[in-house]
């Protein structure tokens, strides 16, 4: 039976997956704008809170009452200072600023930090878990991952429908030119939308660093990740983004069960088959192609 | 009533940079008996790079396909040439082309899957295709699992291997010149610069957009795997994964993009400049290659967002130059 603990794993390791791919979600969502450093973004703030715990002595989950709202400020000054000059121009220049400071980033950590791996410490919550029976335990830092997902999806949620901030999301999102007549002060929303958007995979970087080990080289496997779980799911679906998560969590833990060497693959191929067989994903409204 | 109309391509300065170039290969194609082995050396590096920078801009600057993924066809193209001479005992150089090949069979189903992405969704997914191909390679034992194997030749004294070698990559850099503006001639390439300005106008005009760029997204494949196999000759060794692997996009994509990007994309002349200069930079800096990396990248987003020219269009555009390459039409009455 310990096939149902690998499904069960996978669904923990998902809120993960979800948490990293919130934010690429978000961004593409609201100014059809992806950012290659999205994954480099999410080990800043793992290193981040690595010195901050070393120099205060302070716990990694209490550092985010400081790197959430650093994340949240780099994100907007981010936006308005580089990001805005690139969206809405050729993607090709898109891809090449943001690719460009993802490699920035990975060797700036490089010189700070080496080329070592760390580990953020949680203490006795790293191996703290609620026994079901004799085969599956749940721990409890993967539930806090999961349900932290849970609980940032029901957010933005919540904003996008039901709050004047996410009328204007939406409202850019769906004809710019209109939105602008509106009197919604665009470059303000994308700004807004980018600050949501790397204080989420900042978050998602700590649980990261805190589950296992990274080095100024983890960014672009996150990103890929991200990625997948977006297009399982479906792009512009933000629900869909944890159901792909999930799915991909499940494929890889699934995968590594029959061969530890094919535990990414199969996530990879999942991501694969669906791409082929059905490219607007599990909740796609259709806009992939 | 006007004069009928004439439609030119070259220019008085592309015709004498014709002569030009033609004196520059021979010397390049003669090198062995005039240059030091390490100039050799260097210039395998520099030409298998060169082609790769021509095939992305290709793609990215004319083609309007921006994919991260082309190590996966380095990657190919270098694993099956090893798979050729290692396990099948193949001719060493006569593996080159048909490598290139391997790699273009592998392009079709990658490039079916990936096409149904566009712009930067496109560009990821081909990043996590030569993911996926680096992780597969894992799984090959006879190709030394994910550790490193090292090419088996017992043919050719050294020096005829090094010369071979050479030609091979000169045939690599070259002809991915010779290549690119051929393709940029011809209809195909007509087709591709209409998309590029109009993609909705190319359409309305009967243009096939997905066969056109499909068909450019092959011939890159070619050439890409054709300089990754002759590259690993040279290299001797090679490793699937991390960040020297050949499937790493630190070490093939971002030296590429910043080439392309600095010398001036969706131009011949671009990749060309910012070949020489990358190369030269980095080993002039390689002291700290860090520092290097860093400062390579900010060049990268501030070209990307702010002088997206390049070199060789900033060029062109204050000193006035005409193309060195001619692949534009004018109208002549």
């Amino acid at each position: 039976m310990s096939w149902v603990n690998d499904v069960v794993q996978g669904i923990l390791l998902g809120g993960l997956y979800a948490l990293f791919a919130t934010g690429l979600s978000l961004a593409f969502g609201v100014m059809r704008f992806v950012n290659l450093a999205h994954g480099d973004l999410a080990i800043v703030a793992a290193f981040l809170t690595l010195s901050l715990t070393q120099k205060t002595d302070i716990h990694p989950l209490l550092a985010l009452i400081i790197v959430l709202p650093g994340a949240f400020a780099v994100g907007y000054v981010l936006q308005r200072l580089v990001f805005d000059r690139a969206v809405g121009v050729d993607p090709a220049f898109q891809i090449v600023a943001t690719f460009g400071l993802g490699i920035v980033i990975q060797n700036a950590l490089l010189k700070k930090y080496t080329a070592d791996t760390r580990g953020l410490d949680l203490g006795s919550l790293e191996t703290a878990s609620i026994k079901i029976n004799d085969t599956i335990s749940i721990g409890w830092l993967p539930l806090i991952t999961l349900l932290s997902a849970i609980a940032l999806l029901s957010v933005l949620a919540l904003l996008i429908n039901r709050t004047g901030l996410g009328r204007a999301f939406r409202a850019t999102s769906d004809d710019l030119d209109a939105a602008r007549l509106m009197g919604i002060n665009v470059r303000r929303v994308y700004g807004i939308a980018m600050a949501l958007a790397i204080t989420s995979v900042a978050l998602a970087g700590v649980f990261y660093g805190a589950r296992g080990s990274f080095s100024p080289y983890s960014g672009p496997e996150n990103l890929i990740f991200a990625f997948e779980a977006v297009i399982i799911g479906g792009l512009g679906s933000l629900w869909g983004t944890l159901a792909g998560g999930i799915t991909l969590g499940i494929a890889q833990l699934l995968g590594n069960h029959i061969d530890p060497q094919w535990g990414q693959l199969t996530g990879h191929i999942v991501f694969l088959i669906v791409l082929a067989t059905r490219p607007t994903g599990m909740f796609g409204k259709g806009d992939a192609r | 009533m006007s004069a009928p109309a004439t439609v030119r391509q070259s220019t008085t300065t592309s015709s004498i940079f014709g002569v030009v170039a033609l004196g520059i290969t021979a010397l390049l194609v003669a090198l062995p008996w005039w240059g030091s082995a390490n100039t050799q050396r260097k210039l395998v590096e520099l030409m298998t790079l060169l082609a790769l920078a021509q095939m992305w801009n290709l793609l990215a600057g004319f083609g309007g396909v921006v994919s991260v993924g082309q190590q996966a066809f380095v990657g190919l193209g270098a694993y099956a040439m090893i798979f050729f001479v290692n396990v099948h005992k193949h001719d060493l150089f006569w593996s080159v082309p048909i490598s290139a090949l391997v790699a273009t069979l592998f392009a079709i189903p990658i490039g079916l899957i990936a096409f149904r992405l566009r712009g930067s969704y496109f560009a990821i997914g081909t990043w996590v295709i030569a993911e996926v191909c680096s992780k597969f390679m894992i799984t090959r034992k006879q190709l030394g699992g994910g550790n490193s194997i090292s090419l088996q030749v017992k043919e050719y004294s050294k020096e005829t291997r090094a010369d071979l070698v050479y030609w091979l990559a000169l045939v690599a850099g070259v002809g991915s010149v010779l290549v690119v503006y051929l393709v940029l001639r011809s209809k195909l390439g007509l087709r591709m610069q209409a998309i590029r300005d109009n993609e909705d106008g190319a359409r309305g005009l009967g243009v096939n957009v997905y066969r056109t760029r499909f068909l450019v997204w092959l011939i890159a494949a070619f050439w890409t795997g054709f300089a990754g196999a002759v590259y690993y000759i040279q290299k001797q060794t090679i490793l699937p994964t991390g960040t020297g692997g050949a499937f790493s996009v630190v070490l093939w994509t971002a030296p590429i993009i910043f080439i392309v990007v600095i010398g001036g994309i969706g131009t011949i002349e671009g990749p060309i400049i910012g070949t020489v200069a990358y190369y030269f930079l980095k080993d002039w800096l390689k002291e700290y290659v860090e520092w290097y990396q860093i400062g390579a990248g900010i060049v990268a987003i501030v070209i990307a967002l702010l002088l997206q020219r390049g070199i060789w269009g900033s060029v062109k555009h204050y000193l006035g130059i005409g193309d060195l390459f001619p692949v534009r039409r004018r109208v002549e009455r």
